[in-house]
């Protein structure tokens, strides 16, 4: 039960660089107005950046194309999408990757 | 003599009505932001136990868990973080990766800073410290019938979740010492599953499917391109402004 020097300073920089971008277009864009374009060009960025995340996820291992043939994730990431779609659960997308990728790995 | 009485105490009668209109039929208060948060909840527990699961096998201790779910609180920078410092990064590394995947955090409150305008910027910092992709979410299906949104809400939304996210991390943390391997139980999944049940549940708010799901693919193949022949940690954000700037053009011309 003890915090090291080094993760300490990691965790704190980490929580700093995070933080900063968390408050400060909240603490700006409140006084000033942001024009409609602006507005209609923000509702598409958490759709991009999901999309960009899961993506990454799925395609990409320490900078290389993932390949498709041995893709388990990917694979798992079927069913995910199918329960998203049907339950629109969180919960229910998250258990079920969790479990498609448990059973994928134990069969290959 | 009535109407006098009514001028004398209108400075706390005007301030009153005002809040009655901030307050239509006790739907923002800070209880109903923790009950529209109790709908996330067991998602993040999941992912936030799959996270402590994680760190602790990376071989973190059960104080630094703590410390990075309290003070960073963030799932994806704190899988990134636990999966660099297992594979022995240097600081520096660790903490520039995490700036830019989370500089996402920049446009998700800059989206919802316009609900946010009658409070201060001292105000705005206490909502923004704890912004989610989960709360971000809830808050902006929230926002679709009004104007603004409530501050008591948002912290009730908020703090629900952070301190969720807070428990399921030590609870992971604590069951991660019996654990040896999480890929084995699918857990490394779990942070591509939630980001997959978030875009789906936001494609299916917005009913924009043909625009959304454009946007969506570009921003997939922006997102791998510019990882393979750049840097991950740029791929992130190249896909979020490219595919945002087509989606805003092509809503646009319509």
């Amino acid at each position: 039960m003890e915090i090291r020097l080094e993760i300490f300073f990691i965790i704190l920089g980490a929580a700093l660089v995070t933080f900063i971008p968390r408050v400060l277009p909240l603490m700006l864009l409140s006084r000033i107005s942001i024009p409609d374009w602006g507005m209609r060009w923000l509702s598409f960025v958490p759709i991009a950046v999901m999309a960009a995340l899961v993506a990454q996820e799925l395609f990409v291992t320490d900078g290389r194309f993932t390949g498709l043939s041995t893709n388990v994730e990917l694979i798992a990431a079927l069913p995910s999408f199918w329960v998203a779609v049907k339950t629109r659960s969180l919960l229910g997308t998250v258990v079920t990757g969790i479990l498609a990728l448990m059973l994928l790995r134990l069969l290959f | 003599m009535k109407p006098e009485f009514i001028q004398q105490e209108s400075p706390a009668n005007g301030r009153l009505q005002q809040d009655a209109l901030e307050v239509p039929e006790g739907n923002d208060t800070f209880l109903q932001g923790v009950k529209d948060c109790l709908p996330t909840l067991l998602g993040y527990l999941s992912i936030g136990f799959a996270a402590g699961v994680v760190e602790k096998t990376a071989g973190l201790s059960i104080a630094e868990i703590a410390m990075i779910s309290i003070i960073l609180y963030a799932g994806s920078a704190q899988f990134i973080a636990a999966g660099m410092i297992a594979a022995g990064s240097s600081a520096s590394s660790i903490i520039i990766t995490i700036l830019l995947v989370n500089l996402r955090h920049l446009l998700l409150s800059a989206a919802i800073s316009p609900y946010f305008r009658h409070l201060n910027p001292l105000r705005n910092l206490l909502i923004g410290s704890l912004l989610t992709d989960e709360t971000f979410g809830v808050a902006i299906q929230k926002s679709a019938s009004r104007k603004r949104i409530s501050e008591k809400w948002m912290h009730g939304l908020n703090i629900t979740a952070y301190l969720n996210w807070f428990l399921a991390n030590i609870a992971g943390a604590f069951l991660g010492q019996w654990i040896s391997s999480p890929e084995k139980w699918g857990l490394d999944f779990a942070l591509p599953a939630m980001f997959i049940g978030l875009l789906v549940l936001t494609v299916m708010a917005r009913r924009k499917y043909l625009l959304d799901i454009t946007v969506g693919f570009i921003a997939v193949i922006v997102a791998v391109l510019v990882s393979i022949l750049w840097s991950p940690s740029m791929g992130v954000i190249a896909a979020a402004l490219i595919a945002s700037t087509i989606g805003m053009v092509i809503e646009q011309w319509k």
